[in-house]
């Protein structure tokens, strides 16, 4: 008994730009990804202190969440434990392990390491909004809408959740990529393995 | 909904390759943990539960082509395939991974990064293995910090529910370096004595490895006697590296696997906690088991006997759940001796033998997650 649940907003942050429902909001190419995430962040007027001391994969899974739900979300209408997070990607925390591991030659860093699980990035987000729902950290070789589309209307379909933000968020040196979908149970566009490629691609910038 | 039937189960640790020998070693309170002087990990001496030389698993050279990861996994999945009821080449059958950091030992041989990228991406362990066994369907990985092993289990028995597939290998494994604890001991995480859970004079964690694997099943004729009944997942939304002040979280999903499964906290016979000894952790769970009403639910953690194995934690303790309910013990909390949290909490210390019917386990990690798993005794 599968019911109709909608994609409310997409944001793609790739190739040094940044679009939201297809509309490109940011581009400041040739810079380094850290660069590029920080200039982003204070050109799109973010107050967020926290940012500067998160590492790569979690600013750009912070960054792009806070531009998908701006002005397209309305966290009143959910409780906490409504909302919830499923994302994927390739390396894991695999270029924060490196860094991190770059310390233990002299003083192991705490502040690194704790970035070493590629699920701190759906803390970051959940303490940012307070969603409480459930969540989960997928790891594919490449983006897979299907398994996403299927498991995430799994968790609506039972009421698990009311509200999904999902995608890729996938960082390893300057090569990076997040994809992320609000899904909810109201909206026009259907939340489809096909719908979720057509948005996938149309940003590939 | 459809039933989920527990068809069969592993176990490899340093207290045996087989979940029998596990399970007679747990009974007898014997512990994995010694005090190791390991001049590649740690400057200092430090408490750990560890493969050593007879298990065939302490050796980091590869062997067949398989990591020490992969051939924990390998050896854990074999053993629980035996049992011969589900098959990984049935196009019904899932493969489901759990670790947090599988062989990320790798960068300390200091290769190329690039290759080194590639052989420690999960997926890559994870195609090995499913390779190995000839399973048809892609493998799913789930690392989710220290929940990954129940979130695992979790995700398999929805794909069960749901109709999706019908069997679910689920396997998951750590292994300790210099990595990871080099990071819990610049947290001040690691304790420098055997570890004491839920205990007033507890001073943190002791790691620990090993890989575990559970076979579910739609079919009760696959059955070994037990049922996963309920589960679920929530997030503290309060801070990456801290359990939440409250422990509502947990208590949340705590209750929504209550919910799924149809029972109240009256129903529950045993909890197998996280308990990993650090001050905050085992607090918040105290209050947690508070707010659903457990307060007086026999309560354990097998900390004291594996250390945390991390991705693998959840699913050994579960296992041993499993065979807990099927024996009808509740085993002790080695380690525990005065009660330290702030709200009363029924620590089992020493082995219960009584009927059993139902039981909670739960896990809580980095990243502000939690999981509550309930598991019963499939009545025939």
């Amino acid at each position: 008994m599968s019911k109709e649940y909608y994609i409310t907003s997409s944001c793609t942050i790739s190739n040094n730009s940044i679009h939201k429902n297809g509309v490109l909001l940011f581009e400041e190419k040739g810079k380094e990804l850290n660069n590029f995430l920080i200039s982003a962040y204070k050109n799109m007027g973010l107050n967020y202190p926290k940012f500067y001391k998160m590492d790569n994969l979690s600013r750009l899974g912070w960054l792009g969440t806070e531009l998908l739900l701006k002005d397209s979300f309305n966290k009143d209408s959910y409780r906490p434990e409504e909302t919830g997070i499923v994302l994927s990607n390739r390396n894991s925390s695999f270029d924060t392990d490196t860094r991190y591991f770059e310390t233990t030659r002299a003083i192991p860093s705490p502040a690194l390491f704790v970035y070493t699980l590629p699920n701190i990035v759906i803390g970051e987000i959940s303490i940012r909004h307070n969603f409480k729902g459930e969540h989960a950290f997928f790891i594919f070789e490449d983006f897979d809408a299907a398994f996403i589309q299927e498991y995430v209307e799994g968790l609506l379909n039972n009421s698990i959740l009311e509200a999904c933000i999902c995608g890729w968020v996938e960082v390893l040196g300057n090569e990076y990529k997040a994809f992320l979908l609000l899904v909810e149970k109201k909206g026009s566009m259907a939340f489809t393995t096909e719908n979720i490629h057509k948005i996938y691609y149309q940003n590939n910038g | 909904m459809r039933a989920v039937f527990i068809s069969s189960d592993n176990i490899v640790s340093p207290l045996g390759l087989t979940s029998a020998e596990n399970f007679k070693n747990l009974r007898a309170a014997v512990t994995g943990i010694r005090k190791h002087d390991r001049s590649d990990m740690s400057e200092q001496p430090f408490y750990a539960a560890l493969f050593d030389e007879r298990s065939g698993f302490s050796d980091t050279k590869n062997k067949n082509g398989f990591t020490r990861f992969e051939q924990l996994l390998q050896a854990s999945i074999e053993n629980a395939l035996n049992s011969g009821q589900v098959k990984p080449t049935d196009p019904r059958t899932i493969f489901i991974l759990s670790s947090t950091k599988g062989n990320i030992s790798l960068l300390e041989t200091g290769a190329d990064s690039k290759e080194i990228a590639e052989a420690v991406s999960l997926q890559h362990s994870a195609k090995k293995i499913a390779d190995h066994f000839q399973f048809i369907n892609k493998p799913v990985v789930i690392s989710n910090a220290c929940i990954s092993g129940l979130m695992a289990m979790i995700i398999g028995m929805r794909f069960i529910q749901s109709g999706k597939y019908d069997h679910a290998v689920i396997a998951g494994a750590d292994v300790i370096s210099k990595f990871i604890l080099s990071g819990f001991q610049s947290f001040q995480a690691v304790s420098n004595e055997p570890c004491k859970p839920f205990d007033a004079s507890r001073t943190g964690i002791n790691l620990g490895e090993a890989a575990g694997t559970i076979i579910l099943s739609a079919d009760k004729n696959n059955s070994a006697g037990v049922k996963i009944c309920g589960g679920s997942v929530s997030n503290d939304a309060n801070h990456i590296s801290g359990p939440s002040r409250t422990g509502a979280e947990l208590f949340q999903a705590i209750n929504k696997a209550m919910q799924d499964a149809g029972l109240t906290a009256a129903d529950i016979d045993f909890i197998s906690a996280h308990g990993t000894a650090t001050v905050y952790n085992d607090e918040m769970e105290s209050k947690a088991i508070n707010l659903a009403g457990m307060q007086d639910v026999p309560v354990n953690s097998l900390k004291g006997y594996y250390g945390h194995t991390l991705g693998a934690a959840g699913l050994i303790e579960a296992i041993a759940c499993i065979h807990s309910l099927r024996e009808n013990v509740v085993l002790p909390t080695v380690g525990f001796g005065e009660l330290g949290v702030p709200m009363p909490l029924n620590v089992c210390s020493s082995l219960q033998e009584k009927p059993l019917k139902n039981c909670l386990k739960t896990a809580s990690g980095f990243g502000g997650c939690n999981a509550a798993v309930v598991l019963s005794k499939d009545e025939k």
